[in-house]
């Protein structure tokens, strides 16, 4: 899976639990700073990433994922077999 | 003493309701003025607007007490047919006494036998489980299961984080056999807990309330649908049969996101936490109540009940409204 493929899903993620248009959820995006989402809507979006990336995102990893690119970026890393 | 023991086996059901809101409302305006948040800020991550606080000379057995004699007054059932008083309750300013044999006593219970349990905000849930064991077991002909809790006592109103989701109160359940010939009106309960996660919800020895909000959420949102298919199932009901979905009122975003994930399609959700905020152990059977005085539900109508809390402990059970 690309990065593209990921930041395609992660965006249809964003619009499902916040309503935010998919098209707005672009990499240089801040999640709390320009899309306006709580730390709740994190812990749902990353829940929600697990289930469709198949990859595991701890709670203390999600503080981290300040913008869209560092949660597709995660999420490749994570889904990396090891 | 007298025997308690009954005769033959019965069926138990729900009878009564009772609640018990304190007078006091604090909104979150009057805690925005100590507080550095605001209305919006609160509303938007936990549905709640406002709340009740218990007077100073309130407790947990007086909340306990009055939510207990509405639900007999409900019920039609005498105090003095009451076999047991069990009291859910984490919020009792001290562990010696007990808050249970002082709400017996208040009723007019002199029969009764009386306990407290506590499985924090999931203790009214495994109440009604025992108590509907007793019932069918012919251990107790009538039980009082009320869920009683002064949270403002345990608070820490310095700590934006947790002051503005809790509040005070107790509501109440009186169960006891179904007429002769009906099934039971208290579904099997599924329960479970895990005490390796005792420190989301914690109180430190001489401290206060703790609470670790997203780790909390999370596993609310992503593990209790589960334990709520479970429990309709164990009644041998599908979830779209339900009329009723009534989960703890801890945070509206998990109510809702738990009831997404259920698909009780048919079922109102509750929705007291507006104006009631997270009453612990109160909770279930206040928003149960009130959903009966609005007419939301009706006598008959089948309801899931589903309480989940500090342990971290959860239970739930599909039952009869009365």
């Amino acid at each position: 899976m690309t990065e593209q493929d990921i930041l395609t899903g992660l965006a249809e993620i964003v619009q499902e639990i916040t309503g935010i248009a998919a098209d707005r959820v672009t990499p240089e995006q801040s999640f709390s700073n320009d899309l306006d989402i709580d730390s709740l809507s994190m812990v749902e979006i990353a829940t929600a990433a697990e289930d469709k990336f198949g990859v595991s995102i701890p709670d203390a990893a999600i503080d981290d994922l300040k913008t869209v690119s560092d949660a597709v970026s995660y999420i490749a890393k994570a889904g990396v077999p090891a | 003493m007298t025997p308690t023991a009954a005769g033959p086996q019965e069926q138990p059901r729900l009878l009564g309701l009772g609640q018990h809101r304190p007078q006091r409302v604090v909104t979150n305006d009057d805690l925005a003025a100590t507080l550095d948040t605001d209305d919006a800020w609160i509303r938007d991550r936990t549905g709640i607007s406002k709340r009740r606080i218990a007077a100073a000379d309130a407790g947990v057995v007086t909340m306990a007490a009055d939510a207990s004699a509405k639900a007999l007054a409900d019920a039609g059932v005498d105090a003095a047919d009451v076999d047991l008083v069990v009291v859910a309750t984490c919020t009792m300013p001290t562990s010696i006494p007990g808050a249970a044999a002082q709400v017996a006593s208040a009723l007019g219970a002199t029969r009764a036998g009386a306990f407290d349990l506590n499985a924090a905000c999931a203790g009214f849930c495994y109440g009604l489980s025992v108590a509907a064991d007793a019932v069918r077991s012919g251990t107790a002909r009538h039980v009082v299961v009320v869920g009683a809790e002064k949270l403002s006592d345990w608070v820490d109103w310095t700590d934006r984080r947790s002051a503005i989701l809790f509040g005070d109160g107790a509501g109440a359940a009186i169960v006891g056999p179904a007429p002769s010939g009906q099934a039971s009106g208290i579904g099997p309960v599924v329960w479970g807990s895990d005490g390796g996660r005792a420190d989301l919800i914690d109180v430190p020895v001489g401290g206060k309330l703790r609470l670790d909000g997203p780790a909390v959420f999370r596993w609310a949102t992503t593990s209790l649908a589960d334990v709520a298919r479970s429990a309709c199932a164990a009644a041998g009901i599908e979830p779209t049969d339900l009329a009723a979905f009534v989960p703890h009122q801890a945070n509206q975003r998990i109510v809702d996101a738990v009831a997404r994930r259920l698909g009780a399609t048919s079922a109102v959700v509750a929705d007291d936490i507006a104006d009631t905020g997270n009453t612990s152990a109160a909770s279930v059977p206040l928003a149960l109540g009130r959903l009966r005085d609005e007419g939301r539900v009706a006598a008959g109508d089948r309801a899931l009940l589903l309480a989940f809390g500090a342990g971290l402990t959860w239970a739930g059970q599909v039952v009869d409204v009365c």
